[in-house]
């Protein structure tokens, strides 16, 4: 056999060699383990409310009111002022088509989003628009950013207990409850759940 | 704790644990090269991919083994990629076109994991599993093998033979990869990413909508993709996704990973040429670029210059809130320095000079700490100019480690050298001047130059992260940029074998005095020196066109 063709064939029996080492054996060895160690996060850690699965408590969801119009695709959605709401989302929140806006630093695109943004939460929220924190501004990278900052979490405790009608003070609690701190107490950057938040706040009576 | 304390800790935290690992895992990467004793596991898979494990290959063969595998690896996977609607767990996601196949499978066989296509709604588990994380094994494993044979260069005298591929691939990928995957895939996992085969699963959110939440084996990919500097993430999102990225702790974790063997490499080239100091020496270079370069990327973050990042009062477009500007800008220069390319925050977003750092990170060549393997021999490559430079001054022939450099051994570092950057300016400078191609932009202005200018820096240098608001799964850009990939990757390796069969050859020379010592600082300033200025002339006009027209706006 020419000394070519013998180095291919080389090639593919190691190919096929680590193809069954590294791509079926290791991945089911973990998927093994982990399945028997934590099967709820490495199922997506999925939350429940009433016994009924919710989403997961990794992932964002929109808290919006019903469309007027079902079936208009270009209707846009309003938020729900019983919710607490997550952060902007390029995807819609949705994990089918997660990723960020790309939008650049001087994108006048972008300029005109934040500008929005900053007068749509204001108003929503009832605060003065300079006090809008940037997470509640910028779309986040994933699309489906769990959390949002402590402070935008606070902004919205007011609005929440007017539409719900429940003391201010019971959510400020909650707010402190869902917060997640810094792992290990210095890696990353605090912020609160909201999904976990809202489903809290569902449950007051 | 505020966030500036948290940020430095956070970095001080990663320094020490890549110390701490720089002396064991060097040894421990020395002494699988170097030993002559096969497990018995190896035996057999030798049997059965029939490979003599005790006969070394002279350079062109090596070569013609890196080559063939590559090739292979091509193939199969696009096929894998082609065929997945027949497959099991495709989830039913639609056929791949040609072009974008062809791209994906040389992105990641090259170990650069550019993705011009979106992995939930374009690869099924099989896919993913079985054929690209297959390669985010063998491929960085490929890379480490060709850094061996070039050490190897260095140590062996009057021989043609520089090692054997076939082995390097196997105990570099079972005994250093496989061990560090299995137990950092399941520190993932217990820290909520996702690790099972479900499709897309169904809940009814609390306002009474749908919402798909994906599944998949994600902890096993997620580890080889930033332990091998690979990058091309299971979701769109990248490390983004906090499926992928849950945590500020499986945030240090990931960049620690995507570091760790790049900057252990150094001690491994040390012990192997006898003198450890030549692989402090080394490592300082790579320390002092990937240190500047770190904080200068979270100082333009922090200044969040720009006037849509200034209306917004913070760089946070395209970041998430667990991760914040520090977690954020740590990522981004340690995945831009090292060929890795996979993001947890998206570099379209940052401010113009930090993204400018960004590309400019790609520019240096991927060697501070680069690729694993890629990243020692870029830089070895420098080194050799850096001598070479310094016996010009002093009139003499140079020498490194006790092995001439003479005309020979320059024409390959020279060639090294001159790949990328053609690469990357010629296939700039062409899809700026088409019309059609010009239409891929998201942003317009400098920055839009900059994404153009920015794909094609990140194809040729391996890396695959993306100024991703370009448009580039057209038949166009999925070609040219897959040919940047294939040049980017195989030209330097030819280059660096070449060198290495050259190197091996010779008689070494000793010491004298006017013999330029390559472990003091004044060879770690020069070193450094060479870096910037063969990156600066050579990208300069490019960069001042793109981030630095941008920033100075």
């Amino acid at each position: 056999m020419p000394t070519f063709l013998r180095t291919h064939l080389t090639a593919l029996r190691m190919l096929l060699v680590m193809t069954v080492i590294l791509g079926i054996a290791y991945p089911l060895l973990v998927t093994g383990i982990s399945q028997l160690a934590f099967p709820d996060r490495a199922d997506g850690s999925i939350v429940k409310a009433d016994g009924k699965e919710i989403g997961s408590g990794l992932l964002a969801q929109g808290f919006d009111l019903p469309k007027q119009n079902p079936d208009d695709p270009d209707e846009q959605a309003q938020p729900d002022p019983k919710w607490f709401q997550p952060r902007p989302s390029a995807g819609g929140h949705d994990p089918k088509s997660s990723g960020a806006s790309n939008l650049g630093p001087n994108s006048e695109e972008l300029l005109k989003a934040v500008e929005e943004r900053r007068a749509a939460v204001a108003a929503f929220d009832g605060v003065d628009p300079a006090s809008v924190p940037p997470d509640a501004l910028t779309a986040s990278g994933s699309g489906l950013d769990p959390q949002i900052s402590v402070a935008y979490a606070k902004q919205q405790v007011q609005r929440v207990a007017k539409a719900r009608g429940v003391p201010a003070e019971q959510l400020d609690r909650l707010v402190e409850k869902y917060t997640d701190g810094r792992s290990l107490g210095f890696l990353g950057q605090p912020g609160v759940n909201v999904l976990l938040l809202n489903r809290a706040v569902a449950g007051l009576k | 704790m505020g966030d500036t304390l948290a940020g430095w800790l956070q970095a001080i935290a990663l320094v020490g644990a890549l110390a701490l690992c720089y002396r064991p895992l060097g040894d421990y990467i020395a002494r699988l090269l170097t030993t002559s004793k096969h497990l018995r596991a190896e035996r057999a898979l030798y049997r059965v991919v029939g490979v003599d494990g005790d006969a070394d290959q002279r350079w062109p063969v090596y070569l013609r083994s890196v080559l063939a595998f590559s090739a292979l690896s091509v193939l199969f996977l696009y096929g894998l990629i082609r065929l997945q609607t027949h497959l099991l767990l495709s989830l039913g996601v639609p056929e791949m076109e040609a072009h974008q196949a062809w791209n994906t499978a040389i992105s990641f066989t090259t170990n650069t994991n550019w993705q011009s296509y979106s992995g939930e709604s374009a690869m099924g588990h099989l896919v993913q599993m079985a054929g690209l994380a297959v390669q985010n094994f063998v491929s960085a494993a490929v890379g480490i093998a060709v850094v061996a044979a070039l050490i190897r260069g260095f140590t062996r005298n009057r021989t043609d033979r520089v090692g054997n591929f076939w082995v390097d691939l196997t105990r570099i990928s079972l005994r250093l990869l496989l061990p560090i995957a299995i137990v950092f895939a399941l520190v993932l996992a217990a820290n909520g990413v996702v690790q099972n085969f479900h499709g897309f699963h169904e809940v009814t959110t609390l306002t009474g909508g749908q919402q798909a939440v994906p599944g998949g084996p994600v902890a096993s990919q997620e580890v080889i993709k930033l332990l091998g500097t690979n990058g091309g993430g299971f979701y769109n999102a990248n490390s983004a996704h906090p499926f992928e990225n849950p945590t500020g702790f499986t945030n240090l974790v990931e960049v620690f990973l995507l570091l760790v063997i790049a900057f252990s490499l150094p001690r491994t080239f040390g012990r192997m040429v006898g003198d450890h100091r030549q692989g402090y020496a080394i490592v300082a270079v790579m320390g002092l670029f990937w240190v500047a370069s770190a904080a200068l990327i979270t100082f333009f973050e922090h200044q969040h210059g720009g006037t849509a990042l200034q209306a917004a009062g913070a760089a946070m477009e395209g970041k998430e809130q667990r991760f914040g500007i520090a977690g954020s800008s740590l990522f981004a220069a340690s995945t831009t320095l090292t060929s890795t390319g996979a993001v947890n925050s998206f570099h379209d977003s940052y401010s113009p000079f930090g993204g400018g750092l960004t590309i400019f990170n790609m520019m240096l060549g991927e060697i501070a700490p680069g690729g694993t393997g890629s990243g020692l021999y870029g830089m070895l490559i420098l080194a050799v100019v850096a001598v070479f430079v310094a016996g010009l001054m002093v009139g003499r022939t140079p020498e490194y480690l006790g092995k001439k450099l003479g005309g020979r051994e320059m024409k390959f570092a020279s060639l090294y050298i001159l790949t990328t950057p053609a690469l990357v300016l010629i296939g700039a400078g062409t899809a700026i001047a088409l019309p059609g191609e010009r239409a891929g932009m998201l942003n317009s202005g400098p920055h839009g130059f900059s994404e153009v200018l920015y794909a094609f820096t990140s194809a040729a240098n391996n890396n695959g992260s993306a100024f991703a608001g370009i448009t580039v799964n057209t038949a166009w850009y999925d070609t040219a940029l897959g040919l940047a990939m294939v040049f980017g990757r195989f030209l330097p390796m030819v280059f660096v074998l070449a060198l290495a069969g050259s190197l091996a050859r010779q008689q070494p020379v000793p010491a004298s005095a006017g013999t330029l010592p390559t472990h003091r600082p004044l060879f770690v300033g020069l070193l450094s020196g060479v870096v910037l200025i063969v990156v600066g002339l050579t990208y300069f006009p490019a960069l001042a066109l793109g981030p630095i027209a941008e920033g100075l706006h």
